[in-house]
């Protein structure tokens, strides 16, 4: 068997939404280099709707497709349900993560939690 | 495909899974049998013992047949423990980059009140022999050193280490692995007490390998039972494999002159074209390394993306980065150099085979380029880095 499934490497292969939004109004960024995983999540909301997402990644192929993934799962959706997004739900949508990468997920949620904090910080709208 | 995990593990010969197939197929009987047909096997496996034994300039007697080179080291370290200690010596010298074989089995004697000094590898990954002579102490019972390194490829001052620990009469040991069958290993010129190596690095078959064992040192068996291996490793013996081993040894060590010109020519050629990629270095000495080993760090990506690229290029590489290595650390051996964690994250070993080409190792350097460009492409570490946000390392 492969080490990760084939949602994961065709999501890995292929990242969607990869890059910066020049105008985003809200950006999280977790992880450090020391663990060898970065994520940056760049949100650009409109009338409570996400309306673009970009990201980029230093991390290994999990990281990466798990990015991809929860940008996908954002994309066009109102915030209220963004907020409801879990690792769970990256790592279900990616056909399951192998257990010592289930992190990798987790990394993408708080990614997307730390955009809306900042989008709340520089709008003050509430989410 | 290119297969560049030659430290990983090799093919197996024609000539070595031709012994194995036909002693399996027709002498498959039990060396400790008194019949014909169990002598016949017993002959074999004496066999391989004498050719193995002359092919390191060791005698046949101290040789012994293990499962690998795993339970080499740990049966030389423990070994030469268990004679420390009966002596009151109780100290170990070894170094902070050797396979975990050997780090473990320290790790394991220092619980039982042994003490280990790791010696400092160096930013070039090697051991400085007169370090090795001032961390000597009263107590030591134990040098172990590698021959070579399985990741970074840097050989060590083996024959000078040698003859500090015979001048200073402490037991000396080194994890052969990776060397024997690459480069001229020879017990008697080297100093070496104990050595350890392992088939399948050498394109024999793998779950099986081999101790030497100077004359006069003592052993301690981890495996109780039947007298075979004169007393020293219980459990009837791996035949086919062992004579697949001397078979395999006996091919490399033949070619080893011819095989290591080329091969130091090919791997010169792809750390040439990977020095191009703009903030990457080589980890490890350039001189003094195995001659199919290439081990570089880029700055910005992650190794695990890498290989995973390369393989879809048709390419196998390994890589020292924490998501390979299945722990939150990189590699020990590129911590023990002085790679900061963000660069060693990022590296990639490539052990090139004999039939390397030139293409191929023009492939390997343009495929590495595209996947180390393409990741960088949305690497936020590369984008700080390049914007002066982050200062770069390398």
């Amino acid at each position: 068997m492969a080490l990760y499934s084939e949602k994961v490497m065709e999501h890995f292969r292929n990242p969607r939404n990869v890059g910066v939004i020049d105008d985003a109004n809200g950006i999280g960024e977790v992880g450090n280099a020391k663990c060898g995983d970065i994520m940056k999540m760049y949100l650009k909301i409109e009338d409570g709707i996400v309306k673009d997402v970009k990201f980029e990644t230093f991390g290994c192929g999990s990281a990466i497709a798990s990015s991809s993934m929860a940008t996908e799962l954002i994309k066009g959706k109102p915030v209220k349900e963004v907020k409801e997004i879990t690792n769970k739900s990256v790592a279900e949508a990616l056909d399951g993560l192998p257990a010592h990468k289930m992190h990798c997920s987790v990394l993408a949620e708080e990614a997307i939690a730390a955009a809306l904090e900042d989008y709340e910080k520089r709008t003050g709208n509430k989410t | 495909m290119i297969y560049a995990d030659n430290a990983a593990t090799t093919k197996m010969s024609e000539a070595a899974f031709n012994t194995m197939t036909s002693v399996m197929n027709e002498i498959w009987g039990n060396p400790s049998s008194l019949y014909a047909h169990g002598q016949k096997a017993k002959d074999v496996l004496e066999n391989s013992r004498e050719e193995i034994a002359r092919l390191i300039g060791a005698d046949p007697r101290e040789i012994v047949f293990t499962s690998g080179g795993s339970e080499a080291d740990n049966q030389a370290i423990l070994s030469a423990a268990e004679t420390g200690r009966k002596k009151g010596k109780t100290h170990i010298v070894s170094s902070a980059f050797e396979h975990h074989a050997v780090l473990h089995t320290l790790q394991r004697l220092e619980k039982e009140g042994f003490s280990v000094t790791l010696l400092d590898v160096h930013e070039n990954g090697i051991v400085l022999p007169e370090e090795v002579e001032a961390a000597v102490r009263e107590d030591t019972c134990l040098v172990t050193i590698m021959y070579a390194n399985n990741e970074i490829g840097t050989i060590q001052p083996i024959k000078e280490i040698g003859e500090i620990c015979r001048k200073k009469s402490v037991i000396f040991h080194t994890d052969a692995v990776q060397a024997i069958g690459h480069i001229p290993v020879n017990v008697k010129d080297d100093n070496i007490d104990m050595l350890s190596a392992s088939a399948h690095k050498f394109h024999g078959p793998k779950g099986v390998g081999f101790l030497y064992v100077r004359k006069g040192i003592s052993l301690t068996n981890l495996i109780e039972g039947g007298a075979q291996e004169r007393g020293y490793r219980a459990g009837t013996e791996n035949v086919p494999g062992i004579a697949a081993m001397a078979t395999a040894l006996k091919e490399s060590i033949s070619k080893t002159d011819e095989n290591r010109c080329r091969l130091a020519a090919a791997r010169d050629r792809l750390i040439e074209g990977l020095r191009q990629i703009p903030h990457s270095a080589l980890n490890g000495d350039a001189e003094n390394r195995l001659p199919g080993n290439v081990n570089f760090c880029f700055e910005g990506i992650e190794g695990e993306s890498l290989l995973l690229l390369l393989d879809d290029k048709g390419i196998c590489a390994s890589s020292g980065s924490a998501c390979t290595s299945g722990s939150l650390d990189p590699s020990h051996v590129l911590l023990a150099i002085g790679r900061v964690h963000d660069v060693a994250h990022g590296s990639m070993r490539l052990s090139l085979g004999e039939d390397i080409t030139e293409e191929q190792v023009d492939y390997i350097i343009k495929s590495v380029k595209e996947v180390v460009d393409h990741l960088r492409g949305f690497s936020p570490i590369w984008r700080d880095l390049i914007s002066g946000k982050r200062k770069f390392i390398l």
